[in-house]
């Protein structure tokens, strides 16, 4: 039975790990030509880095029809976009300082973290 | 996007010298760099004008240059540069429409894969089938139902589990983990049992996999179900979108052409005959009619358009044919404007939304968690058989938590708020100023064009000698006729109404503070209050009276005398509106304290509060003074609306906890309020009070409804309540009840569409 507790334990271990501490790798804009894909439930990619102080403009392609993927919202930014399927849609970014700025749909399902450095 | 680049050629065709393109500027830090941009633009042949909105970091340029010429002229200047391609809303909404239809069909015919082995196997097992593994003969059949199930999974549910396999991989969870968990997990389970009964204790070898189809299609109707009642919480938008007009008919070079309306130009003669949409926002050049403009402004009665007037894109031109001439196009129409502001708002969330964020975004973890805590806790101490019991109980932790219920409580709530108040007139910023609308205490009235009509006009005319009234108006007329005072300006319009006209003035003299006099017409005549009429020895006798009666009225009277003998008293007012009384009645009735604030004297203040049914009031309050007087109330603890026109009002307004611009017509400040009021009514106010009530009670019963939800369903699917009543939930139970939360929710929201704001 203690090997099922400790599996069980390390399972939660796990969980915390993966989805809350573990940093993913982040994709840098370069050159304004990166295409976040909205499909199957995610942002890809989600973990997206900035250059502070300098506006840029992010694409979003959104290949999902749930009705959930379509607003992007960007708070911290004031950002609020109708993202249209299948279509590129881009969104202007204003200059923003250091930071951490999460992105997401309007239930959080859909996230994702722009880092600004 | 096909659709928008026909439109662009053929308007191209009709007249290939205008021809606006915009785009949108990146790596422009500072304002400076604006001239560059511009400069650089103008530089390239064929550019007529470029202008950057350096807010929006976009440029619009006119003429006849190519589009990457001019993309390669901002590259030149050191910035980047995108074609910002236009978007017709209404064919976007058209695809979106038929994007959800395809979709609805699509989660149908999933539910129905789903239910169509989920029903039968849940039939079997309610009329006492036998759901477990015990000899080689239901072996055999459970394997061939266990890949039935796998072929429900693969058809009717592979987006949860793909869903959950990508977000799984961004570090990420979201309800697809959970619906994916839990389905996988009874599925994989029931195999086990299938395939190596042996590994499961004797007393635990049931299968499962009606609740695993049971769950993937109930979940599937849940969000087709959903997804329709999102469809009505949009009915707002998609009005204001449906008013924008697609082509519009201008006059270039003395010939009509109809074009795109995106094609239409600062300044262009746009015509519009009856029956039709007014295409852009423009001034009135030639001929007269009546507008309707309810649909944008709430206002039923169709509004006279002469020569000047403005009129608005979206509205509906009733029965002359009018030119205009083109003054905002594009986005910056008032219906463009509007539209872009309502989305906005609608995305937005007021800060009561804020907790269920934080808790939406460690929601689907903490789920996982417990679910694995539950397990280990009925294999340590449930009863046998254990390994059945901490698979259920995870299962139905897994299948019973509903993020989404949370996660669409506000949002939805707000989506059709603001759409209602839309419909109504009243534009809404964020949700911040909703909620914070729905809490006023206390709302200051600014008097003049907020209670008042905000134009003087010549009420009385008490006739004191032998002259006609037309008589009198004629000579009062000429001597005010240079004044741009606007008692003076009352009085000359007044005149002009009756079809008098103002003759020749000599002789003119002001006398400050006390009136003007001057000769008309061989006549001397003398103009103003009583001590300039006693200096000039006039006799008043009893119309000294009938004045002080006019001035408890709220009028301001004047005497006017002829040749040294009074010949009459004019009074000007600025008449309260028809319909404040009533709507400052609604605010009152509702628990709100009403203040009325003016740079009036006390008399007339006073007279004024109470023919609009207010007690309290602040007179003589200089412009600069209303912001102190906002702050002294809020110092008195109370959450003050301050409603004024939204230009001068401006501190007053940032400074209330809630600021309302009311507009006359739809000549509104739209940017400069949380709240603007399309038309001028105060009723206006009340609805928007009203509705943000409406709304924040519709966002608490969807929180409260969801909170209670998954804070007693994951528990009671945890099995919390085991000890005492000897059940643990069913986890088809848990599914339908997952599917149907989120669907609640919406229906709950739909529900404020049947909002009336009461006007009487």
């Amino acid at each position: 039975m203690w090997i099922v507790n400790v599996f069980g334990l390390a399972l939660i271990g796990l969980i915390v790990w993966w989805f809350w501490l573990y940093k993913p790798k982040e994709i840098e804009v370069d050159e304004n030509e990166l295409v976040i894909v909205v499909e199957n439930g995610t942002y890809h990619p989600s973990h997206i880095k900035l250059k502070a102080n300098e506006s840029v403009t992010l694409q979003f392609l959104r290949k999902d029809a749930s009705p959930c993927s379509e607003t992007l919202l960007i708070p911290e930014a004031d950002v609020s976009e109708t993202l249209p399927l299948n279509t590129v849609k881009k969104v202007v970014l204003p200059a923003m300082k250091q930071g951490e700025y999460p992105f997401h749909c309007q239930m959080q399902m859909y996230r994702g973290t722009l880092n600004v450095k | 996007m096909q659709h928008s680049h026909l439109e662009t050629e053929s308007a191209d065709h009709c007249h290939n010298k205008h021809q606006m393109q915009e785009l949108i500027i990146e790596g422009a830090g500072c304002a400076s760099c604006v001239g560059k941009i511009e400069t650089a633009l103008k530089k390239v042949p064929g550019v007529e004008s470029a202008e950057m909105n350096f807010a929006q970091r976009t440029v619009s340029v006119v003429g006849t240059a190519q589009a990457d010429m001019l993309v390669a002229a901002v590259e030149g200047a050191g910035y980047n540069a995108i074609i910002h391609q236009n978007i017709d809303e209404n064919a976007l909404l058209d695809e979106k429409e038929k994007a959800d239809e395809a979709y609805y069909k699509k989660l149908i015919r999933e539910m129905t894969i789903a239910l169509s082995l989920g029903i039968p196997l849940m039939a079997y097992g309610l009329l006492g089938g036998e759901m477990t593994v015990s000899t080689t003969t239901e072996r055999i059949v459970w394997l061939i139902v266990g890949l039935l199930t796998l072929g429900v999974m693969y058809f009717a549910g592979r987006h949860f589990f793909v869903g959950a396999w990508k977000s799984f991989q961004n570090h990420s969870a979201n309800m697809d983990t959970l619906i994916a968990l839990g389905t996988g997990t009874a599925w994989l389970y029931s195999m086990v049992v299938v395939f190596a009964p042996n590994w499961i204790p004797e007393m635990a070898r049931h299968v499962y996999f009606e609740a695993t189809a049971m769950i993937i299609g109930l979940i599937n109707l849940g969000l087709a179900l959903e997804l329709k009642a999102r469809g009505r919480t949009s009915e707002a938008i998609k009005r204001l979108i449906g008013m924008q007009v697609k082509t519009a008919r201008v006059i270039r070079d003395g010939k009509e052409l109809d074009i795109a309306v995106e094609q239409v130009l600062q300044s262009d003669k746009v015509r519009v005959r009856p029956g039709e949409k007014v295409p852009v926002d423009g001034n009135v050049i030639e001929g007269h009619t009546a507008i309707d403009e309810s649909m944008l402004t709430g206002e039923p009665m169709p509004v006279e358009k002469k020569m000047g007037d403005e009129v608005v894109a979206g509205t509906i031109n009733k029965s002359g044919s009018i030119v205009f001439e083109a003054t905002r196009v594009g986005k910056d129409t008032a219906l463009a404007q509007i539209i872009n502001m309502v989305k906005r708002a609608q995305n937005s969330k007021p800060p009561i939304g804020r907790m269920a964020d934080v808790i939406s975004a460690y929601f689907v973890p903490v789920i996982m968690i417990i679910a694995v805590g539950s397990a280990l806790i009925w294999l340590n101490f449930g009863p046998e058989p254990v390994v059945a019991y901490a698979i259920v109980s995870a299962t139905t932790v897994l299948i019973i938590a509903c993020p989404c219920a949370l996660g669409l409580a506000t949002p939805m709530s707000v989506m059709v708020g603001v759409g209602k108040a839309a419909e109504a007139g009243v534009l809404i910023r964020n949700g911040e100023a909703l909620q914070t609308a729905s809490k006023i205490t206390a709302m200051i009235l600014d008097k003049t064009g907020t209670i008042t009509l905000g134009a003087p006009k010549v009420t009385d005319v008490i006739l004191a000698g032998a002259h006609t009234e037309e008589d009198v108006l004629m000579y009062a007329a000429s001597l005010e006729s240079g004044s741009e005072h606007p008692l003076a300006m009352a009085i000359v319009e007044s005149a002009l109404e009756k079809s008098v006209s103002p003759q020749k003035v000599e002789q003119f003299n002001a006398i400050a503070g006390h009136g003007v006099e001057g000769a008309v017409g061989g006549k001397q005549l003398l103009f103003g209050n009583e001590k300039l009429m006693r200096e000039r020895e006039v006799v008043l006798a009893d119309f000294v009276q009938s004045a002080q009666q006019l001035a408890e009225d709220a009028k301001t009277p004047m005497y006017f005398a002829i040749d040294g003998k009074l010949a009459a008293i004019i009074a000007v007012a600025d008449p309260i509106k028809e319909d404040s009384v009533d709507a400052i009645k609604r605010l009152i009735h509702s628990g709100i304290r009403v203040v009325m604030l003016t740079g009036d004297n006390r008399a007339t203040a006073a007279a004024v509060a109470r023919k609009a049914g207010i007690t309290e009031f602040i007179a003589e309050v200089l412009p600069e003074e209303k912001a102190n007087k906002v702050a002294q109330l809020q110092m008195e603890g109370e959450i003050v609306g301050m409603t004024g026109d939204g230009i001068n009002d401006a501190p007053a307004l940032a400074m209330a906890n809630v600021g309302f611009a009311i507009g006359t017509g739809t000549d509104v400040a739209i940017e400069s309020a949380d709240i603007t009021l399309m038309r001028g009514s105060l009723h206006g106010l009340a609805d928007a009070i009203a509705v943000s009530k409406a709304t924040l009670r519709n966002i608490k019963q969807n929180l409260f409804g969801a909170f209670i939800y998954n804070a007693a369903g994951v528990p009671f699917a945890a099995g919390i309540l085991y000890p005492v009543t000897g059940m643990l939930l069913n986890p088809v139970i848990a599914g339908a009840a997952m599917a149907f939360s989120s669907l609640t929710v919406v229906t709950n929201a739909n529900r404020l569409r049947l909002f009336k704001a009461k006007e009487h």
